[in-house]
């Protein structure tokens, strides 16, 4: 990589933000400290399912250097023991009648140092009435499950919602006529997003302004300010939300957690700024996790390996509240995209929530809503297909995938994938990997009777939520604001309402303003993860930064150009529709020598010339982006793997992926991105679980347990590219942030399965830990999300 | 931040001054080596010792060396150089091989092969590796020293023969000729705690099994040790057969328990793979 100090436009160039990273000067939420900051801890449940008896806080309140407790009581008393969640329910702050799973916040200490704080907790009693537990999916709609939320008026059960998409009679119709019918149970567990940086605050209420400055592990302040603002019922304008630098998200940073609102009462009945930082146990107990679906998949095909349709019905575990963060009018996010990348005439899926005693959550760890369940689904149901029919998967995957000339296509369950030319994807993946070649060495592995898989996976993306009409989040569109402004001398400031937690936004985002106006990417600042300085957004997660806020800096910057051009017209004196944009000036058509440059225009902008009627001074300008559809990003995944049939353990060997996300505007960072997902899927495909016992004990609850892949698991990632630009975004760019951690799980298990096909295996559910792998090839697996007995 | 309760801290220089400080303080008071043990229980509020008794400074416990026929190992010897150690490999090959996959490189620098021999996890590596190659431990108490066979040392889990005021300062292992040895382990990922682990070390006589010592952990082995195998193996061809039968053996004495690492019948199983490839491994070592 070669790096261009000043970089125009789009390209390989280092990313900005990393100077100070590298030299641990990145200012993190735990890096803020603040005159007279306090400190937060919380006293966690530990039971999952329990009835509150008694809280007695006073050895607590003792402790020489505790400023307040604050429980639950004390919380109900202002009105705020209860929080709305992103699903329209509501959650416990802190727990007042009963708690709901292990780990569920029972009381918040503020002391002056956190060593104090955490000691307090110690001192705290809490009596405790255990109740019978439901920390199994499948048994919460039994008859005798006790009914966890009993908060809520009328309820009897767990049952949370059910929601379906697709068509069921043309599906029934379509499986009916179909030679070949084939159906699988699958299990996507519970898993974390588990970022290195744990969820966090500084809560600081000036009483004297007024004013609420809280510095949060936000990946989207915007929507945290509305939040608060409706909850608290203080102005926006009183409420500042910063978002610093943001040590990995994955969705995981969200939502609000009972800390936030903690530490803010804090901070208001202290008078003190309050600062709360989560340890690794509590973020992997409390904060959102990811998946949990339990799928029973079918597929139809004809004899000749044409796929006919596919359905699905899902137990989705919501766990105790149900707060998803997704587009509210999906409860079960974008799961029914999961006809994949494959031509078919019907489809159709049900799912059903239901409550558990589990920490709340379910989107996160960088699943685009959903999709990484709807991508494993369908890879895995093609792989079936294809052992059943005894063909190559990756021939009958190109038999079914979308044609190019299909596109604009719409599935079977309405969403309109933009573009692809899938199949040319496919064939460059199977030729970086030397598929023939690979299938031979397999053969002659197989003969001398060692375990060796090749896996492939085809996913589709559905990123950048989203359009305003189909998408908002409680009642808050997806749309995006970007502001740009142009100072004299033509360096540029550009504020987004999106927030990098390690994108490289900084980078990424002055590029497309430094490719549209055509000076350095280093004359660029981006301004981000601050509501006093950004407009309005809804923030990153979904892969919809550059799909959406890319976008709209495309367009400001554009807009940026055309009262450039205006100016230009005028000091050039020259009707501003003669003149031709290249590379950072305007010029009379056909006179290559007459032009100014953008900094020239600037100057003169903000100087004496005379403007003519109706064009304003300066070059700012600001927009909204409200995007017309999602982006559809694509790719082609090839795993290779060893299992060695004596210890089930899998090794990594190679993994192929070409990734399509349409023009890449920085395409080191674009694989950058591409590395990461791919070393989580290997972490979810072969040793990521969040299990639980029958007592609802969480058993994976430090990085002892909960395992995260190391660079000894990954192989030495092949990547490749093809460019299918997406038609509808201005610079033709697709999400790409989540499509590696999308595609690649599926991959890696279809590889193990493959290998162990001469034991007969046709499935294995995640994670294929050494244990699990053995146990299936004795043909007697285990549920990976319950304890092992 | 997981943070610890209060506690005091003492940094000792030499020996004597360890076990004066532990005579201070009492039996509520810890050595601490590496800590890479220890100060996770204590964050996790698991431990919450009076006071610590810092012994990295006591560098005359920091040596590994061969006194006549013995190599000797300082108890504040780290696993790094234990891994890195000519002299150690030269004799022992386990413990390279052992140590290689003994967390990661950053618990290597810091953790030590005392502590974690005193730490006395079911599930730790060294402990199968010193009990394969019948290794003695060195403890000094106010009184003087005395001499334990590792395969004495472990009470119980987490519980060794070191009492209140004592401490751990060498382990010794006789360099006896025409053998050799090997440690085989299976995690679910690098750094991961073993599943289930074994070592050799064997001797030959000819094509037979002059001596055989194999050290298990993770599986519930009393004091890690494959006794019932080492038995049958004494004086059998030293060939695959024999090799698959001690796994058989070791398989069926141990006594592994569930956990998220593993079911029961998994982990027996794994014993006796493990067991037969190490023996197997380190035959083929002493052969040549
Ligand atoms: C992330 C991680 C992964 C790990 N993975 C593995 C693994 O795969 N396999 C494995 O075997 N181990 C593993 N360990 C454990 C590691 O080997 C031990 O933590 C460590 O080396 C213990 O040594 P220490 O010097 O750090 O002991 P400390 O933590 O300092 O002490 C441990 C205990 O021993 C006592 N002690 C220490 N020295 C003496 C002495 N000389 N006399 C008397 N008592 C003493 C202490 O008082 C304390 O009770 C892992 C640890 C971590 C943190």
């Amino acid at each position: 990589m070669t790096e261009t100090p000043q970089h125009h436009g789009f390209g390989s160039m280092r990313r900005k933000e990393d100077a100070r990273f590298i030299r641990g000067r990145g200012t993190f939420v735990d890096d803020i400290k603040l005159p007279g900051m306090l400190h937060g801890a919380i006293l966690h449940s530990p039971h999952a399912h329990a009835r509150i008896l008694s809280v007695d806080t006073g050895a607590a309140e003792a402790h020489p250097k505790v400023k307040a407790v604050i429980t639950g009581e004390v919380l109900a008393a202002m009105g705020l023991a209860w929080m709305p969640t992103l699903s329209g329910d509501v959650q416990a702050v802190l727990a007042t009648d009963k708690v709901r799973f292990q780990g569920q916040e029972v009381a918040f200490v503020i002391a002056e140092d956190h060593y104090s704080a955490r000691d307090a907790i110690e001192l705290i009693n809490v009596e405790y009435d255990a109740l019978p537990v439901v920390s199994d999916a499948r048994t919460a709609m039994d008859e005798e499950a006790p009914v966890i939320r009993d908060d809520l008026e009328g309820r009897t059960d767990n049952h949370i919602f059910d929601w379906e998409a697709g068509d069921r009679a043309r599906t029934d119709e379509v499986f009916a006529g179909a030679d070949v019918v084939l159906s699988q149970d699958m299990l996507y567990p519970r898993v974390h997003p588990a970022p290195l940086e744990t969820c966090g605050i500084v809560a600081d209420m000036d009483k004297v302004t007024g004013k609420l400055t809280v510095w949060a592990t936000t990946q989207a302040p915007h929507a945290h300010r509305t939040l608060y603002a409706l909850v608290t019922g203080l102005p926006e304008h009183k409420i500042r939300v910063i978002s610093p630098d943001i040590g990995g998200g994955f969705g995981n940073k969200v939502g609000i957690y009972p800390g936030y609102v903690c530490s803010i009462v804090g901070s208001i009945v202290t008078g003190k700024p309050v600062k709360w930082m989560e340890d690794r146990s509590e973020n992997l107990m409390t904060t959102s996790f990811a998946r949990d679906y339990h799928m029973s998949g079918s597929i139809a095909a004809t004899r000749d390996g044409k796929v006919l349709g596919v359905r699905v019905t899902t137990l989705a575990d919501h766990g105790a509240f149900n707060g998803t963060a997704q587009p509210t009018k999906f409860p079960a996010g974008f799961f029914h995209v999961f006809t994949g990348s494959y031509d078919m005439q019907a489809a159709h899926c049900e799912v059903t929530g239901v409550y558990t005693n589990k920490a709340p959550g379910g989107v996160a760890y960088a699943c685009s809503f959903r999709i990484t369940e709807a991508v494993y689904l369908v890879e895995r149901l093609i792989d079936l297909l294809a052992a059943e029919l005894d063909v190559d998967p990756a021939e009958l995957r190109l038999k079914n995938l979308l044609q190019p000339e299909q596109f604009p296509y719409t599935c079977a369950t309405g969403w309109e994938y933009d573009s692809g030319d899938y199949a040319t994807t496919l064939r460059l993946a199977l030729d970086m990997a030397g598929y023939d070649a690979l299938r031979k060495e397999q053969a002659e592995k197989r003969a001398r009777g060692e375990l060796m898989g090749i896996g492939i996976s085809f996913f589709t993306e559905a990123v950048g939520a989203g359009p305003r009409k189909h998408m908002d989040i409680m009642g808050l569109g997806m749309a995006d604001g970007a502001e740009l402004r142009v100072h004299p001398t033509g360096k540029a400031v550009l504020r987004i309402s999106v927030q990098s937690q390690g994108q490289g936004h900084e980078t990424t985002f002055a590029q497309i303003v430094a490719e549209e106006l055509g000076i350095p990417a280093d004359d660029v600042e981006v301004v981000h993860g601050d509501t006093d300085q950004t407009p309005f957004g809804l923030g990153t997660y979904g892969s919809r930064s550059t799909p959406v806020s890319g976008a709209a800096t495309a367009v400001v910057t554009r807009k940026v150009r055309e009262r450039a051009r205006l100016v230009a017209g005028a000091m050039l004196e020259a009707d501003p529709g003669d003149l031709e944009w290249d590379a950072g000036r305007w010029f009379v058509r056909g006179d290559r020598t007459s032009g100014v440059t953008i900094q020239q225009i600037a100057m003169a902008a903000h100087g004496d010339l005379e403007l003519p009627e109706g064009v304003e001074g300066h070059l700012d300008a600001t927009t909204v982006y409200n995007p017309p559809n999602l982006t559809f990003p694509y790719g082609a995944y090839i795993c290779v793997v060893d299992v060695d049939a004596g210890t089930g353990k899998v090794s990594v060997q190679r993994f192929i992926a070409v990734d399509d996300c349409g023009v890449r505007i920085n395409p080191m960072i674009v694989e950058g991105q591409v590395h990461g997902g791919l070393a989580d899927g290997i972490g979810m495909a072969l040793m990521q679980v969040m299990a639980f016992d029958e007592q609802g004990n969480h058993l994976g609850a430090s990085f002892m347990d909960y395992l995260l892949p190391t660079s000894m698991e990954c192989p030495s990632w092949e990547l490749g590219a093809t460019v299918t630009p997406s038609p509808h975004h201005p610079l033709g760019a697709k999400g790409v942030g989540e499509s590696a951690t999308v595609g690649s799980p599926a991959a890696v298990v279809n590889a193990v399965v493959d290998a162990l096909k001469p034991y007969g295996v046709r499935h294995a559910d995640m994670p294929l830990t050494p244990a699990n792998v053995w146990r299936t090839i004795q043909g007697s697996p285990f549920r990976t999300d319950l304890a092992i007995t | 931040m997981q943070v610890p309760s209060h506690f005091e801290y003492e940094r000792a220089a030499d020996v004597e001054q360890v076990l004066a400080l532990l005579a201070r303080y009492g039996p509520e008071a810890r050595v601490v080596a590496g800590g890479h043990s220890l100060l996770p229980m204590m964050k996790l509020r698991l431990a919450a010792p009076d006071a610590l008794i810092d012994i990295n400074d006591v560098s005359e416990l920091s040596y590994i060396r061969v006194e006549r026929d013995e190599l000797l190992i300082g108890t504040l010897v780290r696993h790094a150089e234990l891994l890195d150690s000519p002299v150690a490999a030269e004799h022992f090959p386990i413990f390279r091989e052992a140590e290689r996959v003994i967390a990661d490189p950053l618990v290597r620098n810091r953790g030590t092969v005392g502590g974690s021999l005193c730490q006395a996890d079911p599930s730790e590596d060294l402990s199968a590796a010193f009990a394969a190659v019948r290794a003695s431990a060195v403890i000094r108490n106010a009184e003087g020293s005395r001499t334990v066979p590792l395969r004495e040392f472990h009470v119980g889990p987490y519980e060794t023969v070191v009492g209140d005021g004592e401490l751990l300062t060498e382990f010794r292992v006789p360099i006896k000729p025409g053998g050799s040895s090997a440690y085989e382990k299976v995690g679910r990922r690098a750094g991961d705690w073993a599943l289930a682990a074994a070592g050799a070390a064997i001797w030959l006589d000819g094509g037979n099994v002059a001596d055989v010592g194999i050290g298990l952990t993770a599986v519930g082995a009393a004091h890690f040790v494959a006794a019932e195998a080492e038995e049958y193996l004494r004086g059998r061809p030293a060939d695959d057969e024999s090799f698959a039968q001690a796994g058989r053996i070791a398989a069926e004495h141990c006594r592994p328990t569930a956990d998220q690492r593993g079911p029961v019948d998994y982990k027996r199983h794994l014993a006796g793979e493990l067991t037969t490839r190490a023996l197997r491994r380190a035959a083929e070592r002493a052969r040549t």
